[in-house]
């Protein structure tokens, strides 16, 4: 399903290199979980842009689903990032001027589907997350917890294969966060989504099938 | 994917009141002011009724003659128009009236102000006046020199209440004459068809003026088409040099320049003052053109600047959304349609407060008989002033935003 050779990203900036990955060689099957581990500027949140294709890397390849993504022009990644990828986020990135159901929507724009469809795919990824009730509210109106499950729920409403997540509970209390990683398994086993799970808690790695360790962007074994 | 980036844009216009305010009132005040202008431009210079025909009409508004002593710049005369203007190549018809002159009436001890006209009977078909009750008066009146007249609305009402006037005398200087037509106003700043009486040339108290070739007079050639424009004024031109200055009653005259213009010209040469020969319409649609260019310039500049500073604000969006499958172009096609959708706005609520603004000039009567509402070409000036705002002002910091890295943006609001 995802597919990184020798990957190696760089960050140039005036006076200094960064060697944020370096000769990473991952292979992830389909309808695994796997989380990422390292210490805080090990390269964790490098490697989830990178698969994202958020990022590119500096040398080595990436596919996703058997596509290579390299030099791809801008309109086709925006196309793979729609269908495969849904993204979470450490800080959840919801849009503060949109109510909770059009924040839901936003990949589904993007895609040539009528605006009841999009409503009630919608509806279902908020139910799926337990947030039916919260359709009409704002973010600012919502705890972490559920901001969080809103964004679940838009990276899972356009169905796509590949869920990865960046310390999705690192904002949260631990009882938030294993409720967020409950619905991150029980999405796992029913939908058989591939998800890669970067976080720094051990006790929620634990609780997937591999973890890749990361230090100074090398992979530890 | 217009329709939902249009309720997005109503969507975030709707949750960041003050944004929508201030940029709403910036744009709403510039398009007010030029829509305005763009109205009082249009029902001074466009073709409208009575002069419905304006497109196709040449008039001789002006005469220059000059010697080595003297200058004269006034309307032509009679006679310089009764030697010229008669059976040109491509014209369909003629007609020569006088200026319009305030004139007293003395109707029981009351003294009644008005401007009359002198006109020949042509004027009637070149002019489509809307008349009320009655018809115009005819060539044959003028050749006969009939005392008849047509008189406007605001006459009848002043002369006999609300009541017909068709058939009734009326007094005008010290001459009475019959009525035969009652047309509803015209506003005073259309020289051609503005008076409040119309009456025979040949009623006129002397026939001094039928030998002046200076003053007082206005002509008007109406064309087949506008193609036959060149042949006119060359013959109206060969015509005029033709002329014996000596016969001028003004002594010593070298040069004397008349040249048939469109409305648009004679309005330029009057604004900007340009010698006759030389006047062009172009250069006074330039200057507006550049004066309302001038004038949206500012808020322009800082509707994008209100923008391009958004951008940071809007980062995390801007990351999401790349990261959710909208590429460069999408989101261009979104920024735009958003400030199009605010500048729209602004081009309704300035066109009604235009509208707002045009009924108090029309009311308030600081222009005699003004008639300033708001048309379907004034309309579609503020549409396209909206639009051309819209799109110069959004497309900038759209591509900007477009341009953003999305790990760069979705970084830009956690660091
Ligand atoms: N845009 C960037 N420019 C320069 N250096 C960067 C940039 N992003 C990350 N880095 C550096 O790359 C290394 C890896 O960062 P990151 O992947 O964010 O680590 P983690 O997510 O594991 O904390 C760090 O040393 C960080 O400082
Ligand atoms: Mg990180």
């Amino acid at each position: 399903m995802i597919s990184l050779k020798n990957v190696e990203k760089v960050y140039r900036t005036e006076e200094i290199e960064t060697l944020a990955l370096s000769g990473i060689n991952l292979e992830i099957e389909e309808g695994e979980f796997v989380s990422v581990m390292g210490p805080s500027g090990s390269g964790k949140s490098t490697l989830f842009n990178v698969i994202g294709l958020l990022d590119e890397p500096s040398k080595g390849s990436v596919l996703l689903a058997g596509e290579s993504i390299q030099g791809l022009p801008d309109r086709e990644q925006a196309r793979i990032r729609n269908r495969q990828v849904g993204f979470i986020f450490q800080t959840f990135h919801l849009i503060s001027d949109l109510d909770v159901i059009d924040n839901v929507e936003i990949p589904l724009l993007y895609r040539h589907l009528s605006s009841s469809e999009r409503r009630s795919r919608a509806l279902r990824a908020l139910e799926r997350v337990g947030l039916a009730s919260r359709v009409r509210h704002f973010p600012s109106q919502l705890s972490g917890g559920q901001q969080q499950r809103v964004a679940i729920a838009r990276a899972i409403v356009g169905q796509p294969r590949i869920l990865l997540a960046d310390e999705p509970t690192g904002n949260l209390d631990s009882q938030m966060g294993e409720e967020i990683m409950k619905i991150l398994m029980g999405l796992n086993e029913d939908e058989k989504a591939t998800i890669v799970m970067v976080t720094h808690d051990a006790r929620l790695a634990e609780k997937t099938e591999r973890i890749v360790r990361l230090f100074d962007g090398r992979q530890v074994n | 994917m217009l329709r939902n980036y249009i309720k997005m844009s109503l969507k975030v216009l709707r949750r960041r009141p003050f944004f929508t305010f201030i940029s709403l009132f910036a744009i709403g005040f510039t398009l007010t002011v030029l829509t305005t202008s763009a109205a009082l431009i249009d029902h001074t210079l466009a073709p409208m009724p009575p002069e419905t025909m304006l497109d196709r009409t040449l008039g001789i508004y002006y005469a220059s003659a000059k010697g080595e002593t003297i200058r004269v710049n006034s309307h032509p005369g009679y006679k310089l128009l009764d030697r010229c203007l008669y059976d040109l190549p491509g014209a369909e018809m003629v007609t020569v009236f006088s200026s319009a002159s305030p004139v007293n009436s003395f109707l029981d001890g009351r003294k009644i102000e008005s401007h009359l006209k002198r006109t020949d009977g042509t004027y009637w078909q070149v002019m489509h006046f809307d008349f009320l009750e009655g018809h115009p008066y005819a060539e044959d009146d003028d050749r006969n020199a009939n005392f008849v007249a047509v008189i406007n609305a605001r006459t009848r009402r002043e002369f006999f209440g609300n009541a017909a006037a068709v058939g009734k005398t009326i007094e005008a200087d010290g001459q009475h004459f019959r009525v035969t037509g009652v047309v509803a106003d015209v506003p005073s700043y259309r020289d051609n068809p503005f008076a409040d009486i119309w009456v025979p040339l040949g009623t006129a108290k002397n026939h001094n003026y039928r030998s002046e070739y200076l003053g007082g007079f206005t002509g008007l050639i109406l064309a087949k088409n506008q193609s036959a424009f060149p042949d006119i004024r060359r013959e109206f031109q060969t015509r005029i040099s033709q002329i014996d200055l000596a016969d001028l009653e003004v002594p010593g005259i070298a040069v004397l320049s008349v040249r048939p213009e469109t409305y648009a010209e004679a309005a330029s040469r009057r604004i900007l003052g340009t010698p006759i020969e030389t006047t062009r319409s172009g250069y006074l649609i330039a200057l507006f053109a550049g004066l309302m260019v001038l004038f949206m310039l500012l808020p322009t500049i800082s509707l994008i600047n209100i923008n391009v500073s958004r951008i940071l604000e809007r980062a995390s969006e801007i990351g999401v959304r790349k990261a959710f499958g909208a590429s460069k172009f999408t989101l261009v096609a979104q920024f735009v349609t958003e400030n199009v959708i605010l500048t729209l706005l602004g081009g309704t609520l300035a066109f009604i407060a235009s509208w707002g603004i045009l009924a108090i000039f029309t009311h308030v009567g600081v222009v005699p008989y003004a008639q300033f509402s708001p048309n379907l070409r004034i309309f579609a000036a503020a549409l396209a002033l909206a639009l051309f705002f819209g799109v110069f002002s959004g497309v900038y910091p759209a591509w900007k935003m477009s341009r953003m890295h999305p790990v760069d943006a979705l970084r830009g609001t956690t660091l």
